[in-house]
């Protein structure tokens, strides 16, 4: 049903942190690796080895360049998948009822069967998380790695989606965010996690958790600097002769 | 977006086809006979050629039923009824007209009414969209709808009511274009709001995910386009309006009557065109696009 459930039990998600995020896409691959032989269809690559590769992700990095008024500019990189949104507009569009939020833990998700390939769902989704499968011709998206979460068959340090899971910088946090005293919930509130794009009114669920400020060199500059001697000294000896010497040519 | 031409081709001929039967519907005087007929097939043959042509860019158009279960929320899935609505009871007030020589006048309101709220239910697909500010507006719909009934009083060779809506038309048309040009920038959604890094500094889009294309960047940030957009937008505006209004104002309107209705659905193709391929999405950003 594409009608949102009034809220879920659970708020499960991600919360990403960019502070510690080094932009290896380890994620990217592990994601790729488990949901390409698990939920759903596979997620096929078109041309991989040619001239002009492409296929279908479900979680990609972005890197950017941040420049603050002063000092060196930040390099942040940026993982993205879907968000869960409380409020999501890409489930509502779905014509088929394909697309939906289940009611127990939050979670969006494709039911491929229902699935018609119309794309409508990925034109309303502000974040780039949806993509259509040239091979199989239907719509792909992160399912919070629910064929782990819940997989009593898997050790239980593995019940986690495979991105946290594979994330070598701990830059990665699952849990319920609809719970106030849960480890993520907590991690946002101490981090000043964030919404992306909040003016959509999307109400995002994976929260994102800003750069800590960066260490700075001692900047004060003593007042008195103007007066004092140079550091640069002039050169004496054969390099003075030899400079004085160019100087002149 | 990606202008895909089955899309463009569906929405525009499925408009002019529904506003063909919209006056033939509302007509106090409609043909019957072979004429109705051949009126009705013109019309049928647009709309349904046109819903036709739109599932020829899904993924999977085996399963296009479907697409009739969720009109509660889906824009997509109200189109798909109101367009079995419009067609079933345009198909009996029609089957009446020509086989039986009835005339039910409010069978054909009804049919008329339908109709028109399918065009709306096409517009309000895009219009529906905040990812895409400048289809985001009202005045999408009022266009969808504008160019519909003027293209179908062209069809139906109702000169002079024709010439008025080309017209206005065409004055929605350049409001559209002229205030979707800003909207986006009136959004405001841009690269500091979608990575949330804007309180920092300065954010400039640094390394994209991947050295290749993928579907986000080729349906979403379809950027070919928009380099001839404004001469285009010229083109649009002269073979929509400029030309058929000069047209229509000639005498023999049977000749030029049919030229004018050519020139005008050219020009509503350009402009369709343009629809898709000049408005841009806010994923766009996140690439360091639009």
């Amino acid at each position: 049903m594409t009608q949102l459930p009034e809220k879920t039990d659970r708020k499960m998600g991600l919360v990403i942190d960019l502070d510690t995020c080094v932009g290896c896409h380890a994620c990217v691959v592990s994601c790729k690796g488990w949901n390409t032989e698990n939920y759903g269809a596979p997620l096929s690559d078109q041309n991989p080895y040619g001239a002009d590769p492409s296929g279908t992700f479900l979680n990609r990095i972005h890197s950017y360049e941040v420049q603050p008024e002063t000092g060196p500019a930040q390099l942040v990189h940026f993982p993205k998948s879907c968000l869960h949104c409380e409020d999501a507009p890409c489930v509502t569009v779905c014509p088929t009822g394909a697309s939906y939020k289940r009611t127990e833990d939050g979670i969006v998700l494709v039911n491929e069967k229902d699935c018609i390939g119309c794309g409508l769902c990925a034109w309303a989704c502000p974040y780039g998380a949806r993509e259509l499968d040239k091979a199989e011709g239907v719509m792909k998206k992160c399912t919070l790695c629910v064929d782990r979460i819940y997989n009593e068959n898997l050790p239980e340090e593995d019940r986690v989606p495979a991105c946290v899971r594979t994330c070598p910088s701990n830059a990665r946090h699952f849990g319920d965010l609809g719970d106030p005293d849960s480890d993520v919930s907590q991690l946002v509130a101490e981090r000043g996690g964030m919404d992306l794009m909040p003016e959509l009114g999307t109400k995002p669920v994976n929260k994102y958790l800003p750069p800590r400020p960066k260490d700075r060199l001692n900047e004060e500059i003593d007042i008195l600097a103007p007066l004092l001697a140079p550091v640069v000294q002039e050169p004496k000896g054969f390099l003075g002769w030899l400079d004085k010497a160019l100087e002149k040519l | 977006m990606h202008p895909a031409p089955s899309i463009i081709a569906f929405s525009t001929f499925s408009g002019l086809g529904l506003g063909l039967l919209f006056w033939l519907g509302i007509d106090q005087t409609p043909p019957t006979g072979w004429v109705a007929f051949a009126f009705f097939a013109i019309g049928y043959a647009l709309a349904v050629g046109g819903l036709v042509s739109s599932t020829f860019h899904l993924g999977r158009p085996e399963r296009a039923l479907k697409a009739f279960t969720q009109w509660q929320t889906s824009w997509l899935s109200r189109e798909a009824w109101a367009a079995v609505a419009a067609l079933v009871t345009m198909g009996l007030y029609a089957f009446m007209l020509v086989f039986l020589n009835i005339h039910l006048a409010i069978l054909g309101q009804i049919g008329a009414f339908f109709c028109l709220v399918t065009v709306y239910t096409t517009s309000m697909i895009y219009a529906q969209l905040k990812t895409v500010p400048r289809w985001n507006t009202g005045l999408t719909s009022a266009l969808f709808i504008a160019l519909s009934v003027a293209g179908g009083a062209l069809l139906s060779g109702r000169v002079t009511i024709g010439l008025i809506l080309i017209l206005v038309a065409g004055g929605i048309q350049a409001l559209w274009w002229k205030t979707g040009d800003t909207r986006f920038a009136k959004s405001g959604t841009d690269l500091k709001t979608a990575t949330g890094l804007g309180s920092i500094g300065t954010v400039r889009a640094f390394e994209p995910p991947h050295t290749g294309t993928n579907y986000l960047v080729n349906e979403m940030v379809y950027t070919v386009g928009r380099r001839h957009a404004l001469k285009l937008r010229m083109i649009a505006f002269l073979l929509m309006l400029v030309v058929p209004v000069l047209l229509l104002l000639l005498p023999y309107p049977h000749i030029f009557g049919v030229l004018a209705l050519l020139s005008h659905i050219a020009g509503v193709l350009v402009s369709r065109w343009l629809f898709f391929a000049e408005a841009e999405h806010v994923v766009g950003l996140y690439y360091g696009m639009r």
